[in-house]
């Protein structure tokens, strides 16, 4: 990994260029926490990117997860390449684990990433398990100006998979849909504290799965988090 | 107060701050934090004048909003001392680099060889950290100019002065006072922090987004069917109708003559005299809309060169031009210099009085202008497609343009693309302009040389203020090339706002190919501007001659504001050989829209 990221960092510099001693394109690097958040629930949730780069190609890592009380019951993280393929959207290609639920899980993950028309940021995905199981997923985002400083986004993610994996609680079909509307204020763009609600619902065998385990197949929770980037 | 009424032209008030030729070290500097307008001290920034100059680049602690900061400057001031030359000597100004890092001059306009024009890369290798380079040269044009560093983001961060130049044959433009205007604009942030910011969000600087309240206002206003109508283009093409500015009043602490609103600039009258003001704009990324609120003001001069006398109440000055105008104010009274920022989120601001106990009122800011599809290159069938709304909103300015869109086509019938004319080749998108660099392409770009620009056009109906446009630019002497243009290079400005990548024809100047000039020849440049924001052009080493509709009196310019959306034309003859910088005179957009024009 690190010699990856050392290869990808050699790469990008003996590419760079000089504009009358100035670096156009530098190699720069973003971290964005997008969602940190406690529900009501006892549960809790990451939701998190970043990357390092020059414009058009970057070194793309994402990461999700929830905990339960302090036990973390879903953790996933995307290693990704990402390559402009369009003025408002980047191809990525790269590996997917899930860390939890046990056992683990290796995707190879193909997506897309971008803002469609009419502002929604999208992030669409088709990942394929190592036991040929096909995951599609789809996530969509829009921020809503209050004001300079009040934004209210509204998000949803669907998540599709071609075949049932009881190991992990997963049923083919459509698995689970999730939607969330959180309202922020920026201190500055950097930084901004979040009050929202979180739904979602899980279908067919999978909520059968959530069933056997005890487990509700829809949830609500009030949530308020931190979202921040540097 | 002297008359002059020879050659010389400037007259120097008694509290001038005259410095020698010899070495002037940093004890010439201003004090920072203390100095307001309200002292009766007129702040000067140091001059210095003669044919030998030296220039000594450091750091120095400065203190514009509170904080302390450390600026680069030239002599210890900023902005750096006033250069006083004389047409037809020789200069030589030995300039040493005490920085940590490569610095460099460009003496912005001049003409000179091109070894001596301080790009590094392409005029030579720079000057490294505790060297001193010589650079020398005949001088040999008069009027008003500026230098500032041509090194990462020095200019920036404080190294920017004026240049006055006497003309050697007596000045057509008689005055009793003749001050510099420089404005500039100041951020306590690192500059590579604020590009990087750009990068990762680029409207990381934008606190005039569109918001919900907008949209609701619209739709009392005007019905929803409307107002949808109206998002729809933008919402498609996902660009925001109020990004004006990428980086302003957010971060920037505007500055005139090195002040800021707070402190102010004061310039000081008497009764009856005539004061002559050299404006500058050496902001980073900031176009300035200058106005003395009841005062006239009569443009003798544009970057540099004399023009025919054009009586004015605002103008817009893009980064890196230069203007000077005459103005007569009334006495007993103090007048307010303001400067707002294009975008309206601030401005510099100075004072003219003949008394200094006297204080100017501050006139309101005018309204954050809004893009419209005008603004955009749109096309005729695109516009009827809006209906009634471009037509509302902008009536004023299609007016304007129609006409001078009719008056460019019948100039173009008669002069069929001749010198002054414009062009009349078609506007052809590259193959490189379709990427992921380029997030727009303009349909139809047209001329605008009558049109005021973003936030200026309603000045003339509204307040009954005539506004200066480029078609208002009529050299004071005849082209000096009166040759039709051999041919024509079109350009196109391109870039991705979202990105914050810019480029020429698609094409960032790292990977671009030198644009080939043949020595001696004459050659039309018709810049394109493919996106929403303005780019001052400026080429090096050689006059670019705006072709405002009179073959006769061309204009001569070294920076040209490439209006959003439209397009621009202007004769270059080739006469100085060697490698030369031309570029978008914004500073975070000139790294990559750049390219090298070479003339053999």
């Amino acid at each position: 990994m690190f010699r990856l990221v050392t290869l990808f960092i050699t790469l990008c510099c003996a590419n760079a260029a000089y504009a009358a001693g100035m670096i156009d394109d530098p190699v720069l690097t973003m971290i964005k926490i997008d969602q940190l958040e406690v529900g009501d629930d006892d549960n809790s949730a990451w939701d998190a990117q970043a990357w390092l780069g020059k414009d058009l190609s970057k070194l793309w890592f994402k990461t999700e997860g929830e905990l339960n009380n302090s036990d973390v019951e879903k953790a996933e993280v995307q290693l990704l390449y990402s390559r402009a393929i369009a003025p408002y959207w980047d191809a990525q290609i790269g590996w997917r684990h899930d860390i939890k639920p046990e056992p683990n899980r290796n995707w190879l993950a193909l997506g897309v990433q971008g803002l469609a028309p009419y502002f929604f940021e999208t992030d669409v995905a088709l990942f394929v398990g190592e036991d040929g199981n096909i995951n599609l997923r789809g996530q969509l985002e829009y921020e809503l100006m209050l004001s300079q400083k009040w934004v209210l986004s509204p998000e949803v993610e669907v998540n599709i998979f071609s075949k049932n994996d009881a190991g992990v609680g997963i049923g083919s079909g459509l698995s689970e849909i999730s939607a969330g509307l959180r309202l922020r204020y920026e201190i500055k763009r950097e930084f901004a504290p979040y009050i929202g609600v979180e739904w979602g619902k899980r279908f067919g065998q999978t909520a059968d799965f959530a069933q056997q385990e005890g487990e509700s197949d829809s949830s609500v929770s009030w949530l308020a988090g931190l979202r921040f980037w540097f | 107060m002297t008359k002059h009424s020879n050659y010389l032209a400037t007259p120097i008030t008694r509290r001038r701050f005259v410095l020698g030729t010899s070495s002037v070290i940093a004890g010439a500097a201003l004090t920072w934090p203390n100095l307001a307008a309200s002292t009766d001290q007129e702040i000067r920034t140091p001059e210095l004048r003669g044919q030998n100059f030296n220039l000594d680049i450091d750091y120095q602690v400065v203190n514009f909003t509170g904080k302390n900061r450390i600026a680069t400057t030239v002599n210890g001031s900023l902005p750096a001392p006033i250069l006083r030359w004389k047409q037809g000597e020789k200069v030589t100004l030995k300039v040493t680099n005490h920085l940590a890092s490569d610095s460099s001059i460009h003496w912005h306009g001049m003409i000179l060889p091109t070894n001596m024009d301080g790009v590094p890369g392409l005029s030579f290798a720079g000057i490294k950290p505790g060297a001193t380079f010589e650079y020398q040269f005949d001088v040999q044009q008069s009027g008003t100019y500026w230098y500032h560093s041509h090194s990462g983001f020095q200019e920036q961060t404080g190294i920017y002065g004026a240049i006055v130049i006497t003309p050697a044959q007596p000045d057509p433009i008689q005055c009793d006072r003749d001050y510099v205007v420089i404005l500039s604009d100041w951020t306590d942030e690192d500059p590579s922090d604020v590009y990087a910011k750009l990068k990762k969000q680029s409207h990381y600087y934008n606190r005039h987004e569109r918001t919900a309240a907008d949209t609701w206002a619209e739709i009392k206003d005007k019905g929803v069917t409307q107002t949808w109508r109206e998002r729809k283009m933008w919402n498609q093409m996902r660009m925001s109708d109020r990004d004006i500015s990428d980086v302003n009043g957010t971060t920037y602490t505007f500055l005139m003559n090195g002040q800021t609103p707070e402190q102010g600039w004061t310039g000081l009258f008497n009764k009856g005299e005539k004061v002559r003001l050299r404006f500058i704009n050496a902001a980073a990324m900031t176009l300035f809309d200058v106005r003395i609120p009841n005062v006239k003001m009569t443009v003798v001069a544009a970057d540099g060169q004399n023009i025919e006398p054009v009586t004015i109440d605002d103008f817009r000055i893009g980064v890196a031009e230069t203007y000077d105008v005459i103005v007569e104010p009334e006495a007993d009274k103090a007048h307010t210099i303001i400067a707002q920022a294009i975008d309206r989120t601030g401005f510099a601001y100075g004072v003219l009085t003949s008394d200094m106990n006297m204080k100017a009122e501050l006139p309101e800011l005018d309204p954050s202008p809004i893009l419209t599809m005008a603004d955009m290159g749109m096309n005729h069938d695109g516009m009827t497609d809006m209906d009634e709304m471009s037509m509302m909103d902008i009536s004023e300015h299609m007016e304007h343009q129609m006409d001078h869109s009719m008056h460019m086509a019948m100039a173009s019938e008669m002069g069929s693309g001749k010198a002054g004319f414009g062009s009349d080749e078609a506007i052809k998108h590259k193959q490189t302009e379709f990427g992921p660099q380029v997030d727009m392409r303009a349909e139809m770009p047209m001329y605008k040389l009558n049109d005021p620009g973003i936030g200026l056009r309603d000045h003339a109906t509204r307040y009954g203020r005539k506004v200066l446009t480029y078609g208002d630019l009529r050299n004071l002497y005849q082209t000096p090339d009166l040759r039709e243009p051999e041919r024509e290079i079109q350009l196109h400005l391109t870039g991705n706002m979202a990105r914050y990548m810019w480029s020429i024809d698609g094409v960032k100047y790292a990977d671009a190919e030198p644009i080939i000039l043949k020595y001696g020849e004459r050659v039309r440049f018709t810049l394109v501007n493919d996106t929403m924001m303005n780019h001052p052009m400026h080429l090096h080493g050689m006059w670019s001659d705006l072709e405002t509709g009179d073959g006769e009196r061309i204009p001569r310019k070294h920076t040209i504001i490439v209006q959003p959306g439209s397009k621009v034309s202007y004769l270059v003859t080739a006469d100085a050989r060697g490698r030369w910088a031309y570029h978008c005179h914004l500073m975070f957009h000139m790294l990559s829209m750049f390219r090298e024009v070479r003339v053999i």
